[in-house]
């Protein structure tokens, strides 16, 4: 019978007859080898924790770091309502800019110990103990933002204040006076803005809408404390 | 058999408009202003059915006279137990720092603002901004006072914010203890009406201390006659609201235990402004002397290397 050699890659070709009763009717004449690949096309962005990372060399696990750092530096510097800073949070950013921040404030050793300017720990425990607790209270008041991505995006914010003490410790080496002051000024405010400005961007809508003001002050005071100790700096 | 029409909803309208129609029949209303009247659902199992469910639609309004008087619910180790001190709107904030600012006699602050809803947003924050502008003000008014002198060396003081820091907090939250144990063993002795909680007394003292922060930010002025007024009248509205606070937990007292309250309480609010004003910000008069109390050590250094 013709119906009776159906290739095995149709079996049911417009045969009115029930479902799968010719299939005790196939006779495969000869092995058809069946091979080939499966793959499954993933785009993914998210490291795979495999053996992959490990084997790969130092200098590129350092440089994909160091590019997610630096594609968030772009996005506090040019601030948009995404969330790049929010999803791929990481710490890095953080530590490398509170670390240049509280090296640059310290004050030498050669000063006088009682009064002066902040010491390094006291910079560093100032920016992560504010973040701590403006994340707590940010919790506390009934935002839906996680604890870590809190602190990743206060911390890249402060990237513009960085900016401003390098600014302001290179205007230092001209010589001092009112107009020296009066540059060091501006260009601190305009800095304090841009953070401020920016972190909002990023923060504002994680809270509940009647409680805005709330959680926005305490970030507010952060960096204008940040900004003060930036502005009174003298060498 | 009822057939499709016993099946559809009939539209009731609300309790009033069927008591007009049937004066006879037993309707329910639960008196809910946020609400607008609801459709009564249709005659599914007869009249009984329609009371229980008017009954479930409406408990919005029963859970929340029910949970009105247990609030903290949950234990003191999970995080909803704290949360339940920050449940403040932003217009709250405002009208309790307003309240503080005008004390309207007769008006009881803890009564009319707070009303067995504090928070610690308020006290927490005013306290941290009042150290920042106390430490900020004092070194902006120390750098104009010596601002002509060669031998003045200008230094940011950064140390003292951690003194302002213990001071403030210190007295923010230590004070209230106090005041509640004492409040807590007059009670066991005579049957006061008022009685607050250790969280309304540490609310009204950490809006108290708003005032302050204008004060403190005046004060950069290096008049000793303006700074002086400004303690007056500083001291005059925080002290009133405290005094108006406290008065009515203490008027079934003993008089002169409640006036010595009373009297107690205003002295230490002054005690904390004039040790402030004192501390963080040098006289004015005092500018060619080269003793200073507060920095000693800074005028000796800046003599020593010129």
């Amino acid at each position: 019978m013709a119906e009776a050699e159906e290739s095995p890659g149709d079996p049911g070709t417009a045969s009115p007859r029930p479902l799968f009763a010719g299939l005790s009717d196939i006779s495969i004449s000869q092995d058809i080898p069946i091979e080939g690949e499966i793959t499954i096309p993933v785009r993914s962005r998210i490291r795979e924790f495999d053996s992959s990372t490990l084997n790969e060399s130092v200098q590129n696990t350092i440089m994909r770091d160091l590019k997610a750092v630096g594609k968030k530096f772009m996005h506090v510097l040019y601030p948009r309502r995404s969330n790049t800073l929010l999803r791929d949070w990481d710490l890095w950013g953080p530590l490398i800019l509170c670390v240049t921040l509280a090296l640059m404030l310290q004050r030498g050793s050669a000063d006088s110990e009682k009064d002066g300017g902040p010491q390094f720990a006291e910079v560093f425990v100032v920016v992560w103990f504010g973040a701590v607790t403006i994340t707590v209270n940010s919790k506390l008041l009934g935002g839906n933002i996680s604890f870590f991505q809190s602190l990743c995006v206060l911390g890249y914010c402060i990237l513009p204040l960085t900016v401003a003490m390098l600014i302001c410790r290179l205007v230092l080496l001209a010589e001092p006076g009112p107009i020296n002051f009066m540059v060091r000024l501006f260009v601190v405010t305009v800095m304090f803005a841009w953070s401020v400005v920016a972190s909002t961007a990023f923060l504002a809508d994680s809270q509940p809408p009647n409680r805005k003001a709330l959680a926005i002050y305490p970030v507010f005071l952060f960096y204008f404390v940040i900004s003060w100790m930036i502005l009174t700096f003298t060498p | 058999m009822a057939a499709v029409d016993d099946l559809q909803f009939e539209e009731f309208g609300d309790a009033a408009t069927s008591l007009a129609a049937n004066p006879d029949a037993t309707t329910i209303s639960i008196e809910d202003p946020h609400e607008t009247p609801k459709h009564q659902p249709g005659p599914l199992g007869g009249s009984g059915r329609e009371e229980d469910d008017e009954l479930l639609g409406n408990d919005d309004s029963d859970k929340t006279e029910l949970l009105a008087g247990q609030k903290k619910s949950s234990p003191f180790w999970t995080f909803e137990y704290y949360q339940t001190f920050f449940d403040v709107d932003t217009y709250q904030v405002f009208d309790r720092i307003k309240g503080s600012l005008l004390p309207i006699p007769g008006k009881n602050f803890v009564r009319l603002y707070i009303r067995s809803n504090p928070d610690l947003y308020g006290p927490f924050w005013i306290c941290a901004t009042l150290v920042f502008a106390i430490a900020i003000s004092g070194n902006l008014s120390n750098f104009l006072i010596h601002l002509g002198e060669k031998t003045y060396h200008y230094v940011p003081e950064f140390q003292k914010v951690s003194i302002a820091a213990t001071i403030i907090y210190a007295y923010a939250w230590l004070v209230p203890l106090a005041l509640w144990g004492f409040l807590m063993w007059r009670n066991s002795k005579v049957m006061n009406i008022v009685s607050y909680s250790f969280l309304e007394i540490v609310c009204v003292y950490g809006y108290s201390l708003f005032i302050y922060i204008p004060t403190a930010i005046l004060w950069i002025i290096p008049q000793k006659a303006v700074r002086w007024i400004l303690v007056m009248i500083a001291l005059g509205i925080s002290g009133s609201v405290l005094a108006m606070t406290f008065w009515p937990a203490v008027r079934e007292d003993n008089r002169r235990i409640a006036l010595a309250t009373i009297v107690t309480i205003v002295l230490l609010h002054m005690l904390l402004s004039v040790g402030c004003l004192a501390y963080f910000f040098d006289a004015p008069e005092m500018d060619h002397l080269p003793t200073t109390t507060a920095t000693p050590n800074q005028t000796v250094a800046a003599a020593k290397s010129s």
